[in-house]
């Protein structure tokens, strides 16, 4: 049967089993949305604004291991949504973008609403495609899928020009995608295994550092029953959070720039050290010329450019986390090597010696609301069960540090390109995926301003998201790099003219709680999210003064940490006033 | 150790893949001396020719990175085995008077071409490798150059290696 350009694609995305379409209508998209109207197995959700949809598809994207899927119209509305896509192509998570576009015969006149999508989108995707043909609109759809979830994931962009909308062509799907450019690696070369296996037995301080490609890969089950076999210490990146249960007494906490004191200095001490699905970017070594200075480094990776790229590697090891370290542990247990008990012994005392410092610990205050103690109630109140989603600021790192998250997928964030505005739509396509979980918005009070209209959008969809804004009133994490390199010139980092939250909240049909006293904080958390069916908007009137430690300067190494917690240097509001 | 580099690839004949590569190269800041790109007789697939030059770890994420894009089907940097590259360029140089005659001798020398002739200029015609080309331009009389166009680097295997699908 003959069908439309817009009535394959919506057969497209229901055979590929897509629940939500997150988008935004306009005039080349018109037909599209014509066709999703006449149908049921899709269902469209209506955001208030493109990077909306892009983030709401990246957390259900992220929280379910499942592409998200976005559809917007051209002009303005693909160009809205290029932070999206980029955030998703910096930490790998599958996307597949649908933008409208002009009429074919338009294309390069400046036509009304006309970009060049595929032009603008080319350097943050994994792959795009201008669909040129009705008849090319099924395969390539089916390539877009294939290419966004297979090898290292990445957001594919799929423009499509009206006029292809509404020609029509024999609709045929196919079963799978033939790509003679594009196969990507599974299992690893079992000689590079061997040999880095070997080197993992000899070690006498061994070090693991995994990251983001365990999530990604679902490899957190043979990651962690791999580890517990060694008994060798492991850390997690900001995206690797739950990859190994955080309780475990092996993991030794986040590493990097607001790393615990215990996992930058194993990093730093390490003879040996096994990096799997982590990119080794400059938040994670700081100073290169610094980094892992006593190190034999074996590095699994399911993208080859992964390897080698910023640190040298003796052992490079191509292909997927979850298959790699499922080969790795038979190679372990039918090795007559064991680990080396002895040495084995003195680095975990060295390492206890580390962890005794208890560098998370913070002042605690009976009269101000410290951002610490409110993360350490939402961990405990919520069994470290939750969903939670961040943006990017400090609050975002006290989150990493004091959320304690035992599962993959459970902790959603911006690692990669760091995006403000992430925070609060990322849980929409997390709640829609997670329809009876709890899930938790992390914010600040800048952060959530931008992207703040999507409340809107959780009214009409009844989306029960609590949102946590840690409301320091300032940009808290430019002020605190201010303060430390900046001699204290707080340029534009001042919130001045914050609403009401809880006002707003209101006013677009949500519950809203100002706290300002530490007292209130664990009362408020308990009843809100006893609130099973709406969304809460927490207010937290946090101390000023707060920073986030450990701190290693950019640039430094893991070795030289910021270490004792003093309070920031700071005007107060009141001082302001 | 900064070394040149002839990196060739076999790429799908899709608009958008020339960008694609270039766009690979400004973005990360790897330099390129020259790029040329031709379809094959296989008309799905177009060639490329890319010198550039970097240290050894640069070359590699080069290569990998370029592996990474999806258009491209195979790449082998020629410059690691025996390999042949060849330049042509055209160059248009005063001819005039005694001139004329030495031209027509350097020429002679470089095995190169006067493929059409005014009665001030000639229009040369000259292949090689760069080094032979630049050699070439070295020895022409200062200020007698009008214009020369160079078409980028091509190179082959050497031998009964070849890229293909
Ligand atoms: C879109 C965007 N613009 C700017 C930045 C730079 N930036 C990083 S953190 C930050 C301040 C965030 O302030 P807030 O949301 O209040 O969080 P806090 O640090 O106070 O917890 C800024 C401006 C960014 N990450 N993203």
């Amino acid at each position: 049967m003959e069908l439309t350009g817009a009535d394959i694609f919506v057969r497209c995305l229901a055979e590929e089993g897509v629940e939500y379409l997150f988008g935004y209508p306009g005039g080349a998209a018109l037909h599209l949305y014509d066709a999703l109207y006449t149908q049921d197995k899709v269902q469209h959700i209506l955001v208030r604004h493109e990077q909306g949809a892009t983030h709401a598809a990246d957390g259900y994207a992220r929280s379910t291991g499942r592409p998200g899927v976005v559809l917007v119209t051209s002009g303005p509305g693909a160009t809205n949504t290029v932070t999206g896509i980029a955030t998703a192509h910096m930490d790998s998570i599958p996307l597949v973008v649908f933008t409208a576009q002009v009429a074919s015969a338009l294309i390069g006149d400046d036509a009304f609403q006309e970009v060049d999508s595929v032009g603008i989108t080319r350097p943050c995707v994994k792959h795009n495609f201008l669909v040129r043909d009705v008849r090319d609109l099924a395969v390539t759809i089916k390539k877009a899928f294939y290419i966004a979830t297979t090898g290292r994931p990445g957001p594919v962009v799929v423009d499509i020009p009206k006029d292809i909308t509404a020609h029509k062509t024999e609709y045929f799907y196919p079963e799978t995608a033939v790509i003679r450019s594009y196969s990507p690696v599974k299992k690893g070369h079992q000689t590079q295994i061997k040999k880095g296996v070997e080197l993992l037995l000899s070690a006498k301080r061994p070090m693991i550092y995994t990251g983001g490609g365990i999530v990604l890969g679902e490899a957190s089950a043979s990651l962690t029953a791999f580890v517990r076999e060694l008994g060798y210490p492991i850390t997690n990146t900001l995206m690797g959070l739950g990859s190994y249960p955080a309780t475990d007494s092996l993991f030794l906490g986040m590493l990097g720039m607001h790393g615990t004191y215990e996992a930058n200095m194993a990093m730093h001490e390490c003879d040996v050290l096994l990096a799997v699905g982590a990119r080794f970017d400059d938040r994670i070594t700081g100073d290169l010329a610094q980094f892992c200075p006593h190190a034999r480094i074996v590095h699994v990776d399911v993208d080859p450019s992964s390897i080698g790229k910023t640190v040298p590697v003796e052992v490079p090891i191509v292909g997927d986390a979850d298959t790699v370290l499922q080969d790795m542990m038979k190679r372990v247990k039918a090795s007559d090597t064991k680990p080396d008990s002895h040495a084995l012994k003195s680095w975990w005392q060295q390492i206890e010696q580390w962890r005794g410092l208890k560098c998370l610990t913070y002042q605690k205050s009976d009269e101000l609301i410290k951002p610490q103690y409110v993360l350490e109630h939402l961990y405990e109140l919520t069994g470290g069960d939750a969903y939670v989603t961040s943006d990017v600021g400090q609050h975002q790192m006290w989150t990493a540090q004091y959320y304690k998250f035992e599962q993959p997928r459970r902790w959603i964030n911006s690692g990669g390109l760091g995006t403000m505005g992430f925070g609060l739509p990322a849980a929409m396509g997390v709640q829609f995926a997670h329809p009876n979980d709890t899930v938790v918005c992390v914010t600040g009070e800048a952060s959530i301003q931008m992207c703040i209209q999507e409340l809107s959008t959780c009214k009409q969809y009844a989306l029960p998201i609590k949102v946590v804004n840690l409301n320091n009133r300032y940009m808290g994490m430019v002020r605190q790099w201010q303060e430390f390199f900046y001699e204290k010139r707080y340029s534009h980092s001042y919130m001045e003219a914050l609403p009401d939250f809880t006002l707003l909240a209101e006013s677009y049909g949500h519950v809203g709680f100002k706290i300002t006293k530490p007292s209130d904080v664990e009362g408020v958390l308990k009843e809100a999210l006893g609130m099973k069916d709406r969304l809460v908007f927490m207010d937290f009137i946090t101390d000023q003064k707060e920073n986030v430690y450990p701190m290693v300067g950019a640039g430094k190494g893991h070795h030289e940490m910021h270490l004792a917690p003093c309070n920031a240097v700071v005007p107060t509001d009141r001082e302001l006033a | 150790m900064s070394d040149r580099h002839i990196i060739s690839i076999l790429l799908e004949n899709e608009a958008g893949a020339l960008s694609r590569v270039a766009g690979l190269f400004s973005a990360r800041g790897y330099n390129i001396q020259s790029l040329t790109v031709a379809p094959t007789e296989d008309e799905t697939l177009s060639r490329m020719t890319i010198v550039t030059s970097g240290s050894e770890r640069v070359i590699e994420q080069i290569t990998k990175q370029l592996n990474k894009l999806v258009d491209v089907v195979r790449l082998v940097d020629l410059t690691e085995g025996p390999h042949i590259e060849r330049e042509m360029m055209l160059i248009k140089v005063r001819a005039e008077g005694s001139l004329r005659d030495e031209v027509k001798r350097l020429v002679d020398i470089f095995r190169g071409r006067v493929i059409d002739v005014t009665d001030a200029f000639y229009t040369i015609e000259v292949t090689g490798t760069g080094t032979k080309l630049d050699a070439y331009l070295e020895t022409l009389p200062t200020g007698s150059i009008m214009e020369t166009v160079r078409s980028g680097v091509s190179g082959i295997a050497r031998g009964e290696k070849g890229l293909q699908v």
